[in-house]
């Protein structure tokens, strides 16, 4: 039954509309946890269309980098802001999980997806057809993308120097 | 090939960074604002994935794979100026910064 309404297309759509919905919630969301959580949906959205699209070196990366670390060292900052008065006064003050309910619906609507692409053999074949393999995107990068590889180390590098001085004690009480 | 029109993947792509973008510039709080960066940044990243799937280079890869280092860094210098801006005015509220000295 559910054959026939699995194409390509249509799952791409569907997770088009999670990742859409997820970034609406993201951007009028008041509560800032809430409003992470619905990011990580929305990226792991934007990984299923990957996915989908062919590229699930991409999609890999995009749920271990973005939703994996980029949302980690998002959540350890927002403890240790220690959620201020000035977020948690315009958020809703009942304390159940009913806040939680849209961004679970939505990852369970994208585990559906996972689970009908895998289980479906045309499916998997046609997404076989034409996948862009990661041995393909190794050879672009340490070949004619070699220099933007040196300079995204370097960009990397110069974040991390940034984030040690940008975020350590202030112990000469001077200015910024 | 892929049986996705490369129309509709720009057609999202441009919901995403245009939403993005609407957080951006709307958002007083400054925590809000990065988290839509990161959005718009994915869209980004989805225009690209969709233009390699649909002429089969894997050059759209390699632009998504160095769009997530600059998300990753981007992200860290950010996070750490939340951080001094919280200790500093007690607030994450941006129109805190809107007096400059010097």
């Amino acid at each position: 039954m559910l054959a026939n309404f699995a194409s390509i297309d249509s799952l791409f759509y569907l997770a088009g509309l999670v990742a859409v919905i997820a970034s609406l919630k993201v951007v009028t969301g008041n509560n800032t946890v809430h409003a992470l959580l619905y990011l990580v949906v929305s990226l792991l959205a934007v990984a299923v269309c990957f996915y989908l699209m062919g590229a699930p070196f991409a999609a890999g990366l995009e749920v271990i980098v973005y939703a994996g670390a980029i949302l980690v060292l998002f959540v350890f900052a927002v403890l240790m802001f220690g959620l201020g008065a000035d977020e948690t006064a315009n958020a809703p003050q009942n304390k159940n999980v009913a806040n939680m309910f849209g961004a679970m619906f939505l990852a369970f609507a994208l585990l559906i997806e996972i689970v009908i692409i895998i289980n479906n053999a045309d499916l998997q074949q046609n997404l076989q057809a034409n996948v862009i393999d990661s041995k393909a995107v190794g050879i672009m990068l340490y070949g004619p993308y070699l220099l933007a590889v040196e300079i995204a180390s370097f960009l990397l590098l110069a974040g991390l120097l940034a984030g040690y001085h940008y975020a350590k004690p202030d112990v000469t009480r001077g200015p910024l | 090939m892929t049986s996705i029109p490369l129309f509709h993947v720009l057609i999202l792509s441009s919901l995403l960074f245009v939403i993005g973008f609407i957080g951006v510039v709307a958002r007083k709080n400054t925590l809000f604002m990065l988290m839509s960066l990161e959005v718009m940044l994915n869209a980004v990243g989805v225009a690209f994935i969709g233009a390699g799937s649909v002429w089969q280079q894997a050059d759209g890869q390699v632009m998504f794979i160095l769009i997530l280092t600059l998300a990753a860094a981007e992200v860290a210098v950010g996070l750490a100026l939340l951080i001094r801006m919280q200790k500093k005015y007690r607030s994450l509220d941006i129109d805190a910064l809107n007096q400059m000295k010097g």
